[in-house]
């Protein structure tokens, strides 16, 4: 499903280059639950974003479902993330201005898909059917992650990625987000990349890479 | 298609949920457009005006004028021009002096004596209404009313005007053409043309107008007429005029008028448009994450791209319409304004088109604008919704679209600013000098933000160093602030300084030793008389000034007729061979005079040699000669010849007798001539009562008070001042809302500062003192920018339009820096009143 060769990710900070990710090879199978952990700073995020096509390596290639993200330019890119990517955020990322419902609703329409009725269902499988027409900033953090899981399996995507998806929520809620990822990724077979610091969280996963000083130090399974 | 109902619906959406964040952007649109719409609009019913007032303006079909009494030759053309059931009516007008025996008031008046047909078209409104009718079943005279107030007069007086007795019998209540301008120099009164003879006021030396008023009973054409006997027309010194050409020349005068108001509201608009920039800049940082998230989502740039343009379009569009419904209101006002300066009824009427095309043009600015900011949307990174702390590892490069869209804004500037002003030179001087202030402002800005970042001395109190601190920040809106109320500012720092330079210009003549009544038209035989009268009086007058009609009979050895009957050469100049077929009143002298400046040549010295001439140097250019050449005069029917000794400037704006030919003495003493004195008499009263003692004894001669000519004329002044300072009100207006826009911005980045500060001990007193520092030093840089502004375009006005000198007026331009610096100052407090009120902690819990 997702596969990447000797990737690495140089920027340029103060004049002088900082390599974040260094000769990264990895392979992930379709259906999987992946946990990438690592202390701050050591690249976690960054590798996330390569796979999922949000910014291009310095050196090193991505496969995603297949396509060689590095030859696609950045609007095909967009397409082949609404056909085939989800994403979870550590601050959940709604958008301020839409209800509940018209952000789980954006991923397919942006697709030019009829939203309404998954949208709903979506909504209700988070337990929020009732919630739908409210704005974000009405509701509290774990609801806003719930709308944002919905929105994120609202494309039904090959790839769901989350980045630190309970770093903002209490240890309570956060299990109940992880219940429904965990449920998701199960019902639905979609690939599950996580990047966290929860270390309870990571253990929920099957498979789990250590990322250190921008190296892959550690491939565990469950 | 199903991108584009997405692009819709999401638009739809974030107006929906948060319009408020997109309402600087309308509203900065808004003001600018109803500038547009107003002055458009109030273009428009001018235009509508005179087409319907035309033929009641001129009075007839066709009028052939002259400035001497119609010769046989044009007599003959009337009378083939008059046929069958043609109506032919005569005008004779002057100048005289209207007395009052009753009153004993004396004024200069226009004389208009005219037949009993006059006018054709159009209605002279008396009160009573029967006066106008029965003006010619006696010896009656219609006046002006300001000639009762001013001479304590009332209907049924009787009224003196040179040898003859009048009865005072109604007053003109509106008659077409009347303006303030005409009647400067003394109201209007009408006689009957039968009775002019009895006046014995068109003796040798006055000025009169002899027209023929002709209505045609039939087809023809009024205009193929003109054009038939124009040329020959104009070998006899007659003009011949039609409802067409004089409405042609009235729309070119009027809308000179409305154009340069309209460029005054193209200002508004153009502010309005970095008003628009500047709201447009902080939505996109505010809609940053959300950019983010749907190119996450799989957007494309150029879907999210098209769904804040269509936001930005629709608020436009708001706002713009909203504009257009303003200006419909406020072009109801522009009439009133412009009272005395018009010379129609203007009804205001909503002019659709102009509407529509304000809000056109509202939109498209407003896009232009937005548009620059708005493409930057392109480059938000998907990465940014996973760091919030994103930056591009990309270089800056030039974006070849932001670029395309400037030089876009900068070719609809231009075509926008020529469209209004009528001409592609002037619209693109206009933009230059718009982009030239902007580009000061913009780099005062600049200069300010960098001097608070290097050079605020480290030893200052905390407390300015923040202050001045805030001014370089990042995202800071130094530079909007400065553009909002600099902008507003030069505008209306120029207004001051080229109102007060023109007012100076007249108020010369007011001042404490300078003369104050002319006294013209005296005979040679009469001199004594009335220098006896004169010294009887105890009053000093300048030495009598010796005045000569003449005509030009041939210039260089080619006739004057020929010239004027030759189109190719009698149509040179801007007034069709004006300077060949007037009546030239020139004198001699032996000496230059303080208001005349010799610019090629030299002037004789001593008494030089008879025939030759000094010419004033617009007249030399209208008449093609220059020094060395030969001008041969009619004086009288007399032979005159003369060579051109040199040329002069003549500052005519002063209130003295000058001339554009000055003869050496030798040649005219010997010809027939009126002399002109002027005195000065301090109280008004005892001025009406010398020009009555001199109305009582010598009837032909005029005085004319030249503080009563002074104050019609700063009346005038005022009033286009007025119509202008309406208009810059709405630049003043859109700079406010965008100074309030960009300060409102940055309010709660300046509550959560404050907050923090007050949370580690600062008081009240020291934020004020934040404030008060960083919003001292902006509206300092801004009003000082901007007079320096102001004084170059004042300078370049008066130096070129006004073609005057110029002395700027401090005093004014110093009050001016202060209010700006206090209204800045009072704003910015304003707009921090929350930082001191609210407690920290709710600001510091509310993010």
């Amino acid at each position: 499903m997702l596969r990447c060769a000797s990737l690495t990710k140089t920027y340029a900070s103060g004049g002088r280059p900082l390599t974040v990710l260094n000769d990264i090879t990895l392979e992930v199978e379709p259906g999987a639950f992946v946990a990438i952990v690592g202390p701050s700073g050591s690249g976690k995020t960054t590798l996330l974003g390569l796979l999922a096509g949000l910014d291009r390596p310095t050196s090193g290639t991505v496969h995603l479902d297949g396509q060689d993200l590095g030859a696609l330019d950045e609007d095909r890119r967009a397409r082949l993330r609404a056909e085939k990517v989800g994403f979870v955020f550590q601050s959940f990322q709604l958008i301020p201005t839409l209800t509940a419902l018209e952000n789980v609703q954006v991923p397919l329409e942006l697709r030019g898909e009829s939203a309404d009725a998954r949208a709903a269902e979506l909504l209700d499988r988070v337990g929020l059917g009732d919630r739908g027409g409210h704005y974000p900033a009405q509701l509290s953090g774990g609801e806003q992650q719930r709308v944002a899981l919905a929105r994120a399996f609202s494309s039904r995507p090959r790839v769901l990625f989350a980045d630190e998806p309970t770093g903002n929520l209490d240890a309570a809620t956060g299990a109940t987000i992880i219940d429904l990822m965990a449920e998701l990724n199960r019902d639905l077979a979609t690939t599950l990349v996580l990047v966290t610091h929860d270390l309870d969280l990571a253990g929920r996963a099957r498979r789990t890479l250590r990322l250190a000083g921008g190296r892959l130090v550690a491939d565990t399974a469950a | 298609m199903k991108a584009f109902g997405f692009v819709l619906r999401m638009a739809a959406r974030e107006l929906r949920a948060a319009p408020r964040r997109l309402f600087p952007l309308a509203g900065s649109i808004a003001i600018g457009v109803a500038a547009l719409v107003a002055i458009d609009s109030f273009t428009d019913n001018v235009r509508d005006s005179v087409r319907q007032q035309a033929q009641a303006l001129l009075g007839a079909d066709l009028v052939i004028s002259s400035r001497r009494p119609l010769t046989a030759r044009t007599e003959a053309v009337l009378d083939t021009i008059v046929a069958g059931g043609d109506r032919l009516a005569r005008v004779t007008s002057f100048s005289g002096m209207a007395f009052v025996p009753r009153t004993t008031g004396t004024r200069l008046v226009q004389v208009e004596a005219v037949d009993p047909d006059y006018p054709f078209y159009g209605r002279i409104v008396t009160e009573p209404a029967t006066a106008w009718a029965g003006l010619h079943t006696g010896r009656h005279v219609v006046v002006d009313p300001s000639l009762l107030t001013s001479l304590g007069a009332r209907v049924g007086d009787s009224l003196s005007l040179g040898e003859a007795r009048f009865e005072i019998s109604g007053t003109v209540v509106s008659a077409p053409g009347n303006t303030g301008i005409r009647t400067a120099f003394g109201p209007k009164i009408f006689i009957p043309a039968g009775h002019l003879a009895e006046t014995r006021l068109l003796g040798f030396g006055s000025r009169a107008e002899y027209e023929a008023f002709v209505r045609l009973s039939d087809t023809r054409s009024a205009q193929a007429l003109a054009d038939r006997y124009r040329k020959g027309l104009a070998a006899e010194r007659a003009r011949i005029r039609t409802v067409s050409e004089d409405q042609n020349d009235l729309n070119e005068s009027l809308s000179r008028l409305t154009r340069y108001l309209g460029l005054v509201g193209i200002i508004a608009l153009l502010l309005g448009g970095v008003g628009v920039a500047s709201a447009v800049v902080v939505f996109i940082r505010q809609r940053w994450e959300t950019v983010a998230v749907l190119r996450c989502l799989g957007g494309t740039a150029r879907l999210v791209l098209a769904v804040y343009a269509i936001e930005a379009a629709a608020m436009a569009l708001a706002g713009s319409v909203i504009g257009a419904a303003g200006g419909l209101v406020a072009q109801r006002f522009l009439p009133g304004l412009l009272t005395g300066l018009l010379p129609i009824d203007v009804e205001p009427r909503v002019s659709w088109g102009a509407a529509a095309l304000g809000v056109g043009v509202g939109v498209l600015i407003a896009i232009l604008f937005a548009a620059i900011p708005l493409l930057g949307v392109r480059g938000v990174p998907p990465l940014a919704a996973l760091r919030r702390a994103y930056e591009s590892d990309r270089p800056r490069r030039l974006d070849p679209w932001r670029a395309a869209a400037g030089l876009l804004l900068a070719g609809a500037t231009v075509t926008l600013a020529a469209w209004q002003a009528g001409s592609w030179r002037q619209g693109a001087v206009f933009s230059g000098g718009i982009a030239v202030a902007l580009l000061v402002l913009w780099g005062a800005a600049w200069c300010l933000a960098a001097a608070a970042k290097r050079w605020a001395p480290s030893r200052w109190p905390y407390v300015w160093r923040q202050g001045l601190a805030n001014l370089q920040r990042p995202s800071n809106q130094t530079a909007t602030v400065i553009l909002a109320i600099g902008l507003g500012a030069f505008l209306l720092g120029t207004l001051l300084l080229v109102q007060s330079s023109l007012l100076r210009t007249l108020r010369i003549t007011g001042g404490p030793s300078r003369p104050n009544l002319v006294l013209f038209d005296i005979q040679s035989d009469q001199l004594a008389g009335v220098d006896a009268m004169l010294k009887s009086a105890g009053l000093r007058s300048t030495p009598p000034v010796p005045i000569v009609p003449m005509r030009i009979q041939s210039v260089k050895g080619r006739p004057a007729a020929a010239i004027l009957s030759d189109t190719t050469s009698g149509d040179e100049g801007p007034r069709g061979g004006w300077a060949f077929r007037r009546e030239y009143r020139s004198t001699y002298r032996d000496t230059l005079v303080s208001s005349e400046r010799v610019v090629a040549g030299t002037w004789w010295s001593g008494r030089g040699t008879p025939g030759m001439i000094s010419i004033e140097s617009d007249v030399a250019r209208e008449l093609g000669v220059t020094v060395g050449d030969s001008i041969v005069w009619d004086v009288q029917g007399l032979p005159v010849r003369s060579r051109v000794a040199s040329v002069r400037e003549v500052e005519w704006a002063r209130f003295e007798p000058n001339f554009f030919v000055v003869f050496a003495p030798g040649a005219l003493e010997g010809a027939p001539q009126s002399l002109v004195t002027l005195t000065r008499i301090e109280q008004p009263a005892d001025r009406g009562a010398f020009q009555r003692r001199v109305a009582e004894r010598f009837p032909n001669v005029t005085t004319l008070d030249l503080s009563s000519v002074q104050e019609t004329l700063e009346g005038l002044i005022a009033r286009v001042v007025l119509a202008i300072r309406f208009m810059a009100f709405f630049t003043l207006g859109t700079g406010a809302l965008v100074l309030a826009g960009a300060l409102a911005t940055s309010r709660f980045q300046r509550m959560r500062e404050g907050a923090l500060l007050r949370t580690l001990g600062a008081t009240r007193g020291q934020l004020i003192r934040v404030v008060l520092a960083e919003y001292l030093s902006l509206g300092l840089m801004a009003s000082v920018t901007a007079v320096v502004l102001a004084l170059a375009a004042a300078w370049a006005l008066a130096r070129f339009l006004f073609e005057g000198d110029f002395s700027p007026a401090l005093l004014p331009l110093a009050g001016l820096v202060a209010a700006v610096v206090v209204l800045t100052v009072a704003v910015g407090l304003l707009n921090s009143r929350d930082v001191m009120r609210r407690p920290p902690l709710e600001v510091l819990r509310a993010e």
